[in-house]
Order: C-alpha cells, then sequence, then structure tokens
C-alpha cells in the first residue's frame, strides 16, 4: 500500500491539475460507488430481514424495509424440513464440508501445477491444450450431463462420494485464471531459478505460487463456492450421502408459502463461501500490502 | 500439435525433455479427460441423431439442425432473445466490472475488503424468492409498492408476467448475479501490477488518472481482461437460468425465452436429445466466433 501512496504522489507532482479537482472527482466516484453498492446489497439485504419476518410479517402490505418481531421461527422450519428421519443434519453438514474441502484442495493444486506449465513452459502440445481448455469453457450442453453419467456409471462409482468429487477434480476456469495471471511474470525469474538448478516442480510452488497470492485467492474462492453450490441429485440415491444444497433446495422449493424458509435456506448457504471469501480477501491485501515487489 | 514444426525426432527429444512438464499437468489432464473431453466427444454425434434417452440414438444426418432453421419459429426467436440479452448483459456488464475493479483498487485496504465483498456477494447467493418478492406483480412487491408510492404508476405492473416486461427484469437480474467471476479476477489483476510500472509511468510524463490507465493498466491486465471476457461471454450467452427460475418454463408469449430455455425444453421437458444437442451446437459455434472476435480483439494489447 505504501508503494500505491507513493505512486499517487508521483503523479500527483506530474499532474498539472490543482489537487481540488482531483478531489471532486474522488468525491464523485464515492458517490456513484456507493450509490452502486447500495443497489447490489439491497436484495442480500431483503432477504436477510426477510430469513428473520414471521410469516404474516413477510407479505403485509406496504411491504417494508425492516423487521418488527425477528423470529428464528423460519430456521428451525428449515431445519426441521431438512432433517430426515433417519439421516440427522449435521450429516448433510459433514458431508458438504468434506466434498467441499477436498474438491478445493485439488482443484486448486492441479491447476495451478497445469497452468504453470502452460504458461511458462512451452512444451509440445501446450497450445493446443490452451485451446481446448477454453473451447470447454464455451461448449455449454445438456447432454454433457448424461455422457458424465455413463462414465460414472462404467467406473462403477455412482452414489458415492467419488461421484460428486471426481467430476471436480479439472477446473479449466481455474487453468483459464491461473495462466493468465502467471503468464505476466517476468520470464526472467523462472529462468534463474532454473541457472540455479530447481526443477519445475519447486519452481512452480516455491519460485511462482508465492508470487500469485491473489490469483491463488481468487482460485481458492471459486473453487469453494462451486464445490460448496454442487447439486449431486442425479448421481447420489442414497439420503446419507447427499449434500446441503440437494436438501436444502427441497426444503426450500415449495413457493412463494415457503418463502420465510427460502430465505433463511439462502442465508445459511450463503455464509460460508462469504467466510471464506473475506478470510481469503484480507490475506490478498495484506500480503500485497507488505510485498508488492516483483522484480 | 501446431506448437512444434520439424521432424518427429525433435519432437520425441523435446518430449523427452519436458518429462517433469507432463508429469505436472497429468493429474489434470487426466480428471479433465475423463470427465470433460470424453463426455464432449460422446455428445457431438447426437445432434445428428433421434435420442429420446430410453431408445439407442438413430442416425437421422441434418434434419435437426434443418428443422431448426426451417419450421422452428421459436428457436429463431431465442436466438433474437439471446442476442439483445447478450448485448446488455456482456459488454454493458463487463465495462461495469472492469470499472468497479478499477475504483475499487484505488481505496484503502479496509475499504477495499468490504466493497468487494458487496459487489461478489450476489454471485454467491442464487436465490430468486427474494426477486420474485421485489417484482411481484401485485402491490405486495417492493418495486410495485415503491412506484405506487410515488405515483409513478397507478395500478400494479405486472413484471413477470407481461411480455412488454419479462426480457427487461431478466437482464437486470442477470446483470446482478453476473457481475462476480470477471469482476473478482479484475481486482486480483489490479493487484497483480507492478507498482514501479506507475512510478515509471509518472516520470515518462504521464498526467492524470486516464493515461495511466489506457497506457498502463490496460495492457498490463490484459491476460485478466482476456479472461473476464470469456467469462462474461459464457454468462451472456448461455443464460437461461434466471428467466426459468424467475418468471416460470416457458416465459410469456416465450418473449425471454434464451437459446438454453429452448435446449432445456425439448432435452428436459420433451426429452427428445438430439434436437436439444443440435441447439447447443449452435449456441457453441455462435460463443465461439464471438470469443474469437474477443481474442482479436485483446490479442492488439497483448504481444
Amino acid at each position: 500500500m505504501s508503494q500505491n501512496i507513493n505512486s499517487k504522489e508521483l503523479h500527483m507532482k506530474a499532474s498539472n491539475k490543482p489537487v481540488v479537482k482531483r478531489r471532486f472527482g474522488n468525491i464523485l466516484v464515492f458517490i456513484l460507488l456507493f450509490a452502486a453498492a447500495l443497489f447490489m446489497i439491497l436484495p442480500i439485504y431483503l432477504t436477510v430481514i426477510m430469513s428473520i419476518k414471521p410469516v404474516q410479517e413477510i407479505f403485509v402490505f406496504p411491504p417494508k424495509l425492516y423487521v418488527l418481531e425477528p423470529t428464528l421461527s423460519n430456521y428451525t422450519n428449515m431445519f426441521r424440513i431438512c432433517s430426515d428421519e433417519s439421516v440427522p443434519f449435521s450429516r448433510y453438514v459433514f458431508n458438504s464440508i468434506y466434498v467441499t474441502a477436498v474438491i478445493t484442495i485439488i482443484q486448486v493444486i492441479f491447476s495451478s501445477m497445469i497452468a504453470f506449465c502452460l504458461a511458462k513452459v512451452k512444451f509440445p502440445g501446450a497450445k493446443f491444450i490452451n485451446s481446448i481448455i477454453v473451447i470447454s469453457l464455451l461448449y455449454q450442453s445438456n447432454v454433457i450431463y448424461i455422457m458424465q453419467y455413463i462414465v460414472l456409471a462404467k467406473m462403477g462409482i455412482v452414489n458415492s462420494m467419488a461421484a460428486l468429487i471426481l467430476p471436480s477434480a479439472a477446473s479449466p476456469i481455474c487453468v483459464f485464471l491461473m495462466r493468465q495471471s502467471i503468464s505476466q511474470m517476468p520470464d526472467s525469474i523462472i529462468e534463474a531459478a532454473k541457472v540455479d538448478g530447481a526443477g519445475l516442480f519447486r519452481i512452480c510452488w516455491q519460485v511462482v505460487m508465492p508470487n500469485q497470492k491473489p490469483a491463488l485467492m481468487t482460485l481458492v474462492i471459486f473453487a469453494f463456492q462451486s464445490a460448496w453450490n454442487i447439486q449431486g441429485g442425479s448421481v447420489i440415491f442414497d439420503e446419507s450421502l447427499k449434500t446441503l444444497p440437494t436438501v436444502v433446495q427441497q426444503a426450500a422449493s415449495a413457493g412463494l408459502s415457503r418463502a420465510g424458509v427460502a430465505m433463511a435456506a439462502a442465508v445459511f448457504m450463503l455464509v460460508p463461501p462469504a467466510v471464506i471469501f473475506i478470510i481469503a480477501q484480507r490475506h490478498v491485501i495484506e500480503t500485497m500490502a507488505y510485498s508488492g515487489i516483483k522484480e | 500439435m501446431g506448437s512444434v514444426s520439424g521432424k518427429s525426432g525433435e519432437m520425441f527429444i523435446s518430449i523427452k525433455k519436458n518429462r517433469s512438464a507432463y508429469l505436472m499437468i497429468l493429474p489434470f489432464m487426466l480428471f479433465f479427460t475423463l470427465f470433460t473431453i470424453v463426455p464432449v466427444l460422446m455428445s457431438l454425434p447426437i445432434g445428428f441423431t433421434d435420442f429420446n434417452m430410453v431408445e439407442f440414438p438413430e442416425f437421422v444426418g441434418l434434419s435437426n439442425y434443418a428443422s431448426l432453421f426451417l419450421s422452428d419459429k421459436i428457436f429463431l426467436q431465442s436466438i433474437r432473445v439471446t442476442l439483445v440479452s447478450a448485448i446488455f448483459t456482456g459488454p454493458v456488464s463487463y465495462v461495469l466490472c472492469f470499472l468497479l475493479a478499477w475504483f475499487i483498487n484505488q481505496m484503502r485496504p479496509k475499504f477495499r475488503t468490504i466493497f468487494t465483498l458487496i459487489f461478489y456477494i450476489p454471485s454467491l447467493s442464487s436465490v430468486y424468492t427474494v426477486w420474485k418478492i421485489i417484482f411481484s406483480g401485485d402491490a405486495h412487491g417492493y418495486i410495485n409498492s415503491f412506484l405506487l408510492d410515488t405515483g409513478l404508476i397507478t395500478s400494479p405492473v405486472q413484471w413477470l408476467t407481461n411480455g412488454d416486461h419479462v426480457l427487461f427484469v431478466t437482464i437486470v437480474v442477470q446483470m446482478y448475479l453476473s457481475l462476480g467471476t470477471g469482476f473478482l479476477a479484475l481486482c486480483a489483476g489490479f493487484q497483480n501490477i507492478d507498482r514501479s510500472w506507475y512510478e515509471a509511468g509518472a516520470i515518462e510524463g504521464i498526467k492524470n488518472r486516464w493515461q495511466e490507465l489506457i497506457y498502463i493498466t490496460i495492457p498490463a491486465m490484459s491476460p485478466q481482461l482476456m479472461f473476464a471476457a470469456v467469462m462474461q461471454i459464457v454468462s451472456a450467452f448461455a443464460s437461461g437460468e434466471v428467466s426459468q427460475n424467475l418468471l416460470g418454463f416457458p416465459s410469456t408469449d416465450y418473449k425471454a425465452h434464451t437459446i438454453m430455455n429452448h435446449a432445456f425444453d425439448y432435452g428436459w421437458v420433451r426429452y427428445e436429445m438430439g434436437y436439444a444437442s443440435a441447439i447447443c451446437m449452435i449456441l457453441f459455434i455462435i460463443m465461439y466466433f464471438v470469443n474469437r472476435l474477443a481474442s482479436k480483439f485483446f490479442s492488439k494489447y497483448s504481444d
């Protein structure tokens, strides 16, 4: 951050404009940003507010932006509806955390390694793999899910945790993002490490990745978020193997009559990724504040 | 493989030299092949068949594609709807992503975390119930209630069922939800820029923030800009979830019926997978060319 201020001071010196005008511009930008933030946060705010509204308040006229008698009944209702006779709610929580943690770790490690090779090691086939990864992002087809199911069935892992985890092990989005980010690094750092006798694996994890904290943390956020929201409905049949999104979705999907429960479910599902997001962001900003130098 | 020209002997040596690189890409490539490449390759021929998911697919040649363009009026309308919605949710949302990330990057760290969270949090939650209540067609809806209060309208507007409004509502919600991925990548991109470049720029005579943006920031960020562009193209063209969840299916007079909705209709409602597959193939071709256009545009910056 200190460097950021530095550069600002520098170009203020270089600028001929009076400082007052710049300050006015700053205030204008801040007001616009604030208005946009308000628009973005309003639906989330309404979701939270409605999740603690009792039923009679949700459909009151005129609709209110605040709650008169806050209640947790929507949350208790959600837990009650979600709990199966044989499977306690905590089982779904455990399943979700397990699947999400494994997928996030695998995705980040796998995609970092291939992204480094694609960006900085010009091996035969790199360009071809690159274009396949981008093309796979563009090919959206509902037939793929059927084919994926066939592959899972051939492997004999339908209705197991592996059926949830393995198809998500390779994320082209993460590779694409990481590759783009690593390609900005100067080649000289990698060449220097090579001269020192470091192998590719060590260069990747000890030289490149410590410099890629912002991208790595973004990767963690993306991976966590997509894993947390995996709907395993079509590959998991045992109640004891189901994850939160599937059961929570079932509880919330009864139309507007269960609006309160749906809101509670949404807030409940929102909290873990939001916490991960805040931790990752703070980590990025702090590390960049103290070691923003790259060469 | 395109990158290597020359004799196969040279190629063999080069492959041998890059052993460790192949080992490092192996874990990803293994799962990528199993769960993406193989399913995609298996799905490609389905568009040329009649496939109801029960019987074995029957080859019908180009007849799916012929009927798409010659007799399926709703498909042609869905192309129009997709293009209109993509123009708004694509470029507009993309520029917005960039400007937001740029502004936020100039804030103090504490504010930066808060604002990044505020702009990213919508993509963490995809709850449509709240939007249904906001745009509800009776006076209980937040928008209607607000507009009635201020006297802008005298009777409630049927936001979710009136054919004149459904596309507009879908576009607003789609833009709200699709800000996330590109925005976050751009935020990370801003933090990746070497600070010394700005200092060098100031010495070279860069006068104001706009010049700094055009001559230093944008060229330095072209990889992230390209990433955000691809993500935006995908979310803009493959949209459909929003209208399905918000307006019900199908939307009034197919006014917000995107190509993806059409594929859903034939795939999961009528179980005509061959036809649905052909629809997806056309969407892919459209996205492929838009993507080519975008990468041409960005390759000007990255040399």
